[in-house]
């Protein structure tokens, strides 16, 4: 068992939690992720490691509520444990320093690049962080990026907060205004991460993006995280997660991620009536 | 007075104890296992074959020549005294017979059901040559189950402790007996495993069907009993590397067993789209994760209702008759070369049949077709003919030019085979691999680096859990001797 030290609502339908694993912990590197499993009963899925205390034994997650494995978690209280965690899992980012580096987080995609930039700017490199939601209370992580970015720009959807528009809307603008970007980093919605690599194919910067596929094993035995790569069958748990951004073939993955999004839903709607039983609000 | 002491009074040599005469044996027929009728079973994952009852045990041992030279033991690869344990059957003494058994295979209810056994000890049997060989396979299993439903076990006296620390990574039938066999020696054994739960292969591929996952932690939970530390989600060459377990833990020793689970694919256009698995994936699915009880467990799989299995080996049986049980209308099998070159098992053929499972020999898929929304639609394939025999001589299947057909299906499950997972390989320097990636291992198990033992699938790519159980328990023999060694040196020193 993998208890929950604590839990903390940081926006809506968006939880932070820091569990004991001191395995992981010790070990984990960034880019890193875990496959949970909340019950014996439950899904493995895959979660990035936001932070980890070695001293403690503790890795931090941060997981938005989007279907019903995630909503388990995000109502979950300290105290409660996970059946499993396994990791670190993946190829850890490749962190050199290499001058001026862009990091681009969409959505609960800016857990997944929180612990990149930090790593990029503790490897000396200039970091614009560029982070964007659907609207003010959506926006995560805003101080711990303040903190680890040259240069920080917020989008949203509504205009609610920074720059109204996508992440690709900044993007562009900070591409346009500095010559010498060496790399761009991005995490967050595959249809999200399509856009960047379109923005930055055009302007030739070398891109790396963090791909969410449907995973179970984690350890490279099932292929369901499976995606074409420069006409490369790849792995995203073994060989990834993070892929040249230019070569990552993904029109066919954003249509594989929606293979069981008629079960999904009707999981989640059972799991709605059933907190609703009990007089939770999901 | 017993048959034997009768026979020994009598001044005869003979140890025979079974009272019928060689002729009179070799005529009565092989017991059939009781077996459920494929309407029923196909609506349900209960075992298939419920095996032998203590009648039908006792009637088959009956069979038995007893013979001077029992050949059918050379060929087990752990070479179980057969003729032992079937004699202990007849005699009814079936906690002798368990424990006999347990002395050369510590997963009998396991390899009972699943041994090729038509291929090993049952092909050598004498009474093959005139009659059907006897039922070793499920003879061997009876015992086992008779044992976990009414039997004693008591776990085999454990040497004097050695005091020296062993690993072993992956919890599949190798490195279960490894580390059973290490335990009784008197090592104090840990073993890692990447999953959450124990058993491998036998956990996640090989379904419920065919070995009910009760039975795995059964047998786990005998192995457990020997002091055997099972430690799950533990990624070796992730959470924990072979150096680490070396340098930082005090190891000693380590066997990897992490087996040939990375599933192979055919590169042709449309093998990713939505509805098209790996049967790893659907067999994990369905059976470690138990989507077949979806929605009371969370793991969801979309089974439709044409599946098109790709495939000849046991894991493309498993898989068509795993979808067969999820409700489908129909389930095709697509195999390149003809029945014969089939590598499944005759029983398991035989029932995927019986279940309406429908076989085409000498075709090869060249593309999947996917609907608007990413989707399988249709899978074309090549018809193919026979060629000339490869180096092991099976006959190549060669594509019939311009020789085509489309077959409409919903559900592509492929089954062409599997690699070994990398991760150990590419996280111990130092470790020699294949150009397979399987790693590589001298005739007692011993790798290309001090300390480093490794068997079962991960050294000889696919292969079998008696195999495996087979290279687990040379390496355990070969662990034994290196650390005594060991030990002389340091008390030398
Ligand atoms: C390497 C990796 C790291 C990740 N890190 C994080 C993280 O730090 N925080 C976090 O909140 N999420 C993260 N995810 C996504 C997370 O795993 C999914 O949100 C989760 O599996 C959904 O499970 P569910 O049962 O709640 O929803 P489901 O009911 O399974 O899915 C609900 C909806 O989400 C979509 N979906 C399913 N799986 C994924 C997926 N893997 N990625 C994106 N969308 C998906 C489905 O198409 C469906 O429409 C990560 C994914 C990967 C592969
Ligand atoms: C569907 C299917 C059906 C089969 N049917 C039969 C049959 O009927 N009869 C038969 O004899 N054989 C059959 N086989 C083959 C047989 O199962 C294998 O030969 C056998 O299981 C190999 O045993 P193993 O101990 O080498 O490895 P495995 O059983 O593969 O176990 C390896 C274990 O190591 C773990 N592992 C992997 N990497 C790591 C790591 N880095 N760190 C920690 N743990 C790790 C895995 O999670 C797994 O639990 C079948 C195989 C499949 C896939
Ligand atoms: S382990 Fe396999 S080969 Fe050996 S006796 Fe049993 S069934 Fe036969
Ligand atoms: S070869 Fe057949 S008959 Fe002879 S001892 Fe073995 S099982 Fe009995
Ligand atoms: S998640 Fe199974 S292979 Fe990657």
């Amino acid at each position: 068992m993998y208890s929950v030290i604590s839990v903390t609502k940081i926006a809506p339908g968006i939880s932070r939690l820091e569990v004991e694993a001191p395995l992981i912990a010790k070990k984990r590197k960034p880019g890193n992720f875990v496959i949970v499993m909340p019950s014996e009963k439950g899904e493995r899925i895959p979660l990035t490691i936001v932070e980890s205390d070695e001293q403690r034994g503790t890795i931090t997650l941060i997981v938005q509520a989007i279907g019903k494995t995630t909503h388990i978690i995000n109502n979950m209280v300290a105290g409660d444990s996970f059946t499993d965690v396994v990791g670190p899992l993946g190829e850890p980012t490749p962190v050199d320093n290499v001058g001026t580096v862009v990091c681009v987080g969409g959505g609960v995609g800016t857990a997944v690049i929180y612990p990149m930039a930090k790593a990029l700017k503790e490897a000396g490199n200039r970091v614009i962080g560029i982070i964007g939601s659907k609207n003010r209370e959506m926006i995560i992580l805003e101080d711990e990026m303040r903190q680890c970015t040259d240069e920080l720009y917020i989008t949203t959807d509504d205009g609610s907060y920074g720059l109204k528009g996508f992440v690709t809307d900044a993007l562009r603008l900070v591409i346009e205004e500095n010559e010498s970007i060496q790399s761009v980093y991005t995490t967050g919605p595959l249809p999200m991460m399509k856009a960047v690599a379109e923005l930055t194919r055009k302007s030739n910067v070398h891109t790396l993006a963090s791909l969410n596929p449907i995973m179970m094993d984690g350890t490279g035995m099932c292929g369901a995280c499976r995606v074409i790569v420069d006409d490369e069958l790849k792995f995203t748990c073994v060989d990834g997660p993070e892929f040249d951004a230019h070569k990552v073939n993904f029109d066919e993955l954003i249509l594989r991620n929606k293979t069981y999004f008629d079960q999904e839903r009707k999981a989640m709607d059972s799991y709605r009536e059933f907190c609703k039983a009990r007089g939770a609000y999901v | 007075m017993s048959e034997k002491r009768r026979a020994r009074k009598n001044g005869k040599a003979d140890d025979r104890v079974i009272h019928l005469k060689p002729p009179e044996r070799m005529k009565i027929a092989r017991q059939q296992p009781i077996e459920k009728e494929p309407d029923y079973r196909v609506c349900n994952f209960e075992e298939v074959s419920d095996g032998f009852n203590i009648e039908l045990a006792a009637e088959e041992a009956l069979r038995c020549l007893e013979c001077k030279d029992p050949v059918c033991m050379k060929e087990c690869p752990v070479n179980i005294d057969i003729r032992g344990f079937i004699r202990l059957i007849y005699q009814k003494d079936y906690d002798s017979a368990i424990k006999k058994i347990r002395e050369s295979n510590y997963l009998p209810a396991i390899c009972g059901r699943v041994c090729p056994q038509e291929s090993l000890c049952e092909q050598a049997c004498l009474v093959g040559k005139r009659n059907e060989p006897l039922a070793i396979g499920k003879l061997e299993r009876f015992v086992a189950d008779y044992e976990l439903k009414n039997g004693n076990f008591t776990p085999p006296e454990i040497k004097e402790k050695k005091g020296q620390k062993v690993a072993v990574v992956g919890a599949g039938p190798g490195g279960l007996t490894a580390a059973a066999d290490l335990a009784i020696r008197g090592y104090e054994v840990t073993i890692f495993e990447a999953l959450h739960e124990a058993g491998g292969v036998l956990k996640y591929g090989i379904p419920e069907f065919r070995l009910p996952k009760h039975i795995v932690d059964a047998e786990v939970d005998r192995v457990k009993a020997l002091g055997v530390e099972i430690k799950t989600n533990v990624v070796i060459g992730r959470t924990l590397t072979i150096d680490e377990l070396f340098d930082e833990m005090n190891f000693e020793a380590v066997y990897i067993g992490t087996g040939a689970g990375s599933p192979r694919f055919m590169n042709i256009p449309g093998e990713n789209l939505s509805g098209v698995y790996s049967a790893s994936e659907l067999l994990t699915r369905v059976n470690l994760m138990k989507a077949y009880k979806y929605p009371e467990y969370d793991t969801p799989l979309k089974i439709g209702q044409r599946v098109s299995v790709v495939g000849g080996g046991d894991v493309a049986m498993d898989a068509a008759r795993t979808s067969k049980r999820l409700g489908p209308e129909r389930v095709d099998l697509f195999y390149r070369r003809s029945r014969e070159e089939m590598p499944a098992r005759i029983e398991e053929i035989h029932h995927a049949e019986e279940e309406g499972i429908h076989f085409h020999l000498l075709t090869n898929p060249v593309e999947i077709f996917g609907d608007d929304n990413g989707w399988v639609r249709a899978i074309k394939l090549q018809k193919m003919e026979l060629g000339e025999p490869d180096d092991q001589g099976r006959r190549r299947p060669v594509p019939i030019e311009g020789e085509y057909f489309t077959v409409e299906t919903d559900t592509v499950v492929i089954a062409i085979g599997q690699s070994p997972n990398p991760i150990i390989q590419q996280t111990t320097p130092g470790l020699k691999t294949t150009k397979w990636g399987t790693i590589i291992v001298d005739e007692v198990g011993a790798t290309s680096r001090e300390g480093i033992f490794a068997g079962g699938d991960i050294s000889r790519g696919g292969a079998t859990v008696i195999e495996a159980v087979s290279d687990g328990k040379l390496a355990s023999r070969s662990i034994d001797e290196y650390l005594t060694e060991k030990r002389a040196k340091v008390s030398s020193d």
